[in-house]
């Protein structure tokens, strides 16, 4: 079982990515995803700083992945994704059909995000022609909707030349908008946000009237309440076939989670359980995505 | 401009075609389409007499079959398809890859049309689904302001149809998956948003009405308030200790006083929301629209949304309010 850091959800200063990536470099993390993801107006990196980490990173080991952004509006957000695909570096994410025509028009190979939405193989085997190495599962989707979509990809015969990776720990994107929610709640008009997300670099929790936490506010994304966290289900995941699992950084919190996988897969221990506070698995279990099955 | 309307069930249809449809869009009785809600939507039987009755009067019928098929009932996605096409209807409309390349393979004649649920909002996406699948049209997500959709439809290689009126996603279609976080249920995997299975209404002690999914509190109405549903997305949540609609407002789109701007842009269809909607709401919003955009064919240059429309159309709103959503950047 490999692992994945997913690219970074959350805006943070520059000072702060560098000095996370730093940690990264040293972590047992096989693969890294880098890029702005979320919001384009997200500018603390430009590419050439993104590219800088790539091949820091690259020089200590890791298997470098450049990521695209989600959700494409204007004809800026749309040039910095062709300026993505085009350098001829490193392999790229997509998360939108935008970017798997750009990396497909130009011959390359590509590996697609959990935004980009594949639920059934016939999907898969449309992608694979056109150069899909690697997909990262909706996070909706349940173990035994993933099984089908796996004993589809074998009857279409193209199981083994693809990857599977799945989303396993971290705050899910569950939404997009071309508003900007946290520019909301602080008043503020997406035009002039001041990049006011810099303060909340965990997002902001949005609760119920009676104080349960449903959502977390993150710019134009809205996340997940709880961390998922299927760590626990690798040996399952290893019997179906899945080669990776990603992993995506709210705060540190993300070395102490990877420590905790990696131990148990050097033991070849199952079920442990590495536990987190205010964690869910539900979708993995077929149940709504914010409750908690105890396995 | 073409004006497509919904139609949930046969007596919606008739009333969109009587008050000047030049097309309807449905969907069969399944998850195979994004508003699979209990006692609505189209047998077999039901969808020949709907085509019928549109076709004497000139009205394109097209079918929705736009969620994403799950790979353990596939073949439910493939029998909807060939039903469409052996229908005879005038286009597909349909997001999920699978589905297009069986059909464009399957059914090379039958018009394809990528819902709004493939999430297309740029010239690539655009470019790949009429590359891969022969698209004729694609339904523009509610998330580009009115600058972004003229910069798309400058370079588009299909014809656009974009949201015109009614009920507001104010997230990606095809991208969203709160409903299924809270519910299990959401439009990608069972054409549900918030699904009424999931409601309950309850009166609190004070008189008002607290409205719940699966069991969460989503809004909660003061005595003499009108309690709306709770739709996920336009519940009253508290953030950082503020009570309010952190996401948005119950509120629904309306676009009449763009109609001179989309049709000046290129734009070849306006899209209006609401399969769930009665016939009498499906009638009244087709009637004022059609009113709206044969008189802006009669005269461009002097167009103006009259007052009566707007009234009309306010009282048909969520919440009894508009707004134009994406396309204005300060909603944005």
């Amino acid at each position: 079982m490999q692992t994945t850091l997913g690219p970074l959800l959350y805006f943070w200063s520059k000072n702060d990515v560098f000095e996370f990536y730093e940690q990264v470099a040293e972590s047992g993390f096989d693969r890294v995803c880098l890029g702005e993801v979320t919001c384009g107006k997200r500018r603390e990196l430009k590419l050439a700083d993104w590219l800088e980490l790539a091949k820091r990173l690259q020089d200590k080991g890791k298997n470098v992945i450049l990521s695209t952004m989600t959700l494409l509006e204007s004809q800026s957000d749309y040039s910095q994704l062709k300026k993505v695909c085009g350098n001829e570096e490193f392999l790229v994410e997509a998360n939108d059909m935008g970017a798997v025509q750009e990396l497909s028009s130009r011959g390359l190979d590509f590996i697609t995000g959990p935004s980009v939405n594949i639920y059934n193989a016939y999907t898969l085997k449309h992608l694979q022609k056109l150069g899909l190495k690697r997909w990262v599962m909706p996070v909706e989707l349940s173990a035994e909707k993933l099984k089908a979509i796996l004993a589809q990809a074998e009857a279409l015969g193209i199981k083994e030349q693809l990857e599977t990776e799945v989303f396993s720990y971290g705050y899910m994107p569950l939404a997009y908008s071309a508003r900007c929610f946290t520019a909301r709640v602080n008043k503020l008009n997406k035009d002039a946000c001041e990049f006011t997300c810099l303060k909340t670099p965990e997002g902001i929790p949005l609760a119920t009237q009676e104080g349960e936490k449903l959502f977390t506010i993150n710019g134009i994304q809205t996340m997940s309440g709880q961390c998922m966290n299927l760590l626990d289900q690798w040996w399952m995941m290893e019997d179906m076939g899945v080669s990776s699992m990603r992993f995506s950084a709210h705060s540190k919190d993300v070395f102490t989670a990877l420590d905790g996988l990696l131990t148990e897969l050097d033991q070849e221990k199952p079920g442990s359980g590495i536990k987190i506070d205010d964690q869910c698995n539900g979708y993995w279990f077929g149940r709504t995505g914010l409750e908690m099955e105890q396995v | 401009m073409e004006l497509v309307c919904p139609a949930g069930n046969y007596p919606s249809l008739k009333s969109a075609v009587d008050n000047g449809a030049d097309a309807v869009y449905i969907g069969f009785r399944d998850e195979t389409n994004a508003r699979h809600f209990a006692g609505l939507n189209f047998s077999d039987k039901r969808a020949v007499k709907a085509l019928e009755y549109a076709r004497d009067r000139n009205v394109r019928i097209l079918v929705a079959v736009n969620t994403y098929a799950q790979a353990d009932n596939w073949s439910k996605w493939e029998r909807a398809v060939d039903t469409a096409s052996d229908l005879g209807v005038d286009a597909l409309i349909a997001a999920d890859p699978g589905v297009l390349g069986y059909a464009a393979e399957k059914h090379p004649s039958l018009n394809l049309h990528l819902s709004v649920q493939g999430s297309a909002t740029n010239q690539g996406s655009l470019d790949f689904y009429h590359q891969n699948f022969g698209i004729k049209r694609a339904v523009l997500p509610r998330v580009l302001s009115l600058k972004q959709v003229a910069a798309l439809a400058d370079k588009s290689p299909v014809e656009l149809e974009v949201f015109a009126f009614g009920s507001l996603c104010i997230m990606a279609e095809g991208r969203c998956l709160l409903s299924s976080y809270i519910t299990g249920e959401s439009p990608n995997t069972a054409g549900a948003c918030s699904p009424a299975s999931a409601v309950r209404w309850q009166e609190t002690a004070a008189g008002g009405m607290d409205t719940r999914l699966s069991g969460k509190l989503i809004d909660r109405f003061k005595a003499g308030e009108q309690a709306g549903y709770p739709t996920l997305c336009k519940g009253r949540f508290d953030v950082e200790g503020e009570i309010d609609h952190a996401l948005e407002e119950p509120t629904s789109l309306n676009t009449l006083d763009l109609i001179p701007g989309l049709s000046a842009m290129g734009i070849s269809a306006v899209k209006i929301e609401g399969r769930q909607r009665s016939p009498a709401y499906v009638g009244e919003v087709t009637r004022v629209w059609r009113e709206a955009l044969d008189h802006y064919k009669q005269s461009p240059s002097s167009y103006q949304a009259k007052d009566q429309w707007m009234s009309a159309l306010g009282k048909l709103s969520e919440g009894s309010q508009t707004t134009l959503g994406a396309y204005s950047r300060p909603w944005q």
